[in-house]
């Protein structure tokens, strides 16, 4: 998704997990839980606790908790500095849990933007927006 | 050593290449000669062009007899393909672990 005032761009993925809210929210808050599936990490589950998330690649994270709402919500922020401005990337990230029947509905919302995107982008062939969008169809089918 | 995103912008800013190239994603591997059919420019003219995407990783060529077949090399835009395909992925994957967790924690 695009949003053409802005240029933020947002990637959701969902689950349903076989697990209650509160379990999940223990694996979603607890360092050593997190480390488990996600990253290295010094979270804390205070709103402004800044932190980082440190990839097995060697990339470090910088993150801050934005929103804490205890087995239902937690937000911070993904912020990835790199020299190549491609690669860096200021974000949300902002999980969503909903109890259902068989456990719970996760939902991962990521939103944000690279600051230099346009100035890569800008100045180029008109053809470069239809070209890259056609690539992302032919690297989604992919997958 | 020029930079990688640097050499993929500079190898598809030429219009005749990026086409080249979207001929190759879209329709699968191709010989020099159907690739100059569609072209609107000289065979040489396609080859070198084929060469400079190459030399840049895009495309890879195979030979079978006299023939040169040229298949797109998609990996190679990965550092171009826009973050969220990356992250989706990414997510995807972190989520079949973040399963694995929740089941080892019942025992």
């Amino acid at each position: 998704m695009t949003d053409a005032a802005t240029e933020t761009r947002t990637v959701v993925v969902e689950r349903d997990i076989g697990h209650p809210p509160e379990k999940l929210w223990r694996a979603l808050t607890q360092p050593h839980l997190m480390a488990e599936w996600l990253m290295k990490n010094d979270f804390a589950p205070v709103v402004g606790h800044r932190f980082n998330l440190r990839g097995e690649w060697g990339g470090v994270l910088d993150c801050e908790v934005l929103d804490i709402e205890p087995g239902k919500r937690l937000a911070y922020t993904w912020n990835f500095a790199h020299d190549d401005p491609a690669f860096s990337l200021q974000s949300v990230v902002t999980f969503t849990l909903t109890p259902t029947d068989r456990g719970t509905h996760l939902r991962m919302e990521q939103s944000g933007f690279r600051p230099t995107q346009k100035q890569a982008f800008g100045g180029a062939h008109a053809g470069w927006k239809q070209f890259f969008e056609n690539l992302e169809q032919v690297l989604g089918g992919l997958d | 050593m020029p930079d990688a995103h640097e050499v993929l912008f500079r190898t598809l800013a030429d219009p005749t290449r990026r086409s080249l190239f979207e001929r190759l994603c879209r329709d699968g591997e191709q010989t020099v000669g159907a690739l100059t059919i569609h072209a609107g420019v000289s065979q040489p003219a396609v080859s070198k062009h084929l060469g400079v995407l190459k030399q840049a990783g895009l495309v890879r060529d195979r030979h079978e007899g006299r023939q040169t077949h040229y298949s797109a090399q998609l990996g190679a835009l990965a550092p171009m393909i826009d973050w969220t395909s990356r992250m989706a992925g990414f997510w995807e994957g972190r989520f079949d672990d973040l399963e694995d967790l929740l089941t080892r924690m019942d025992q």
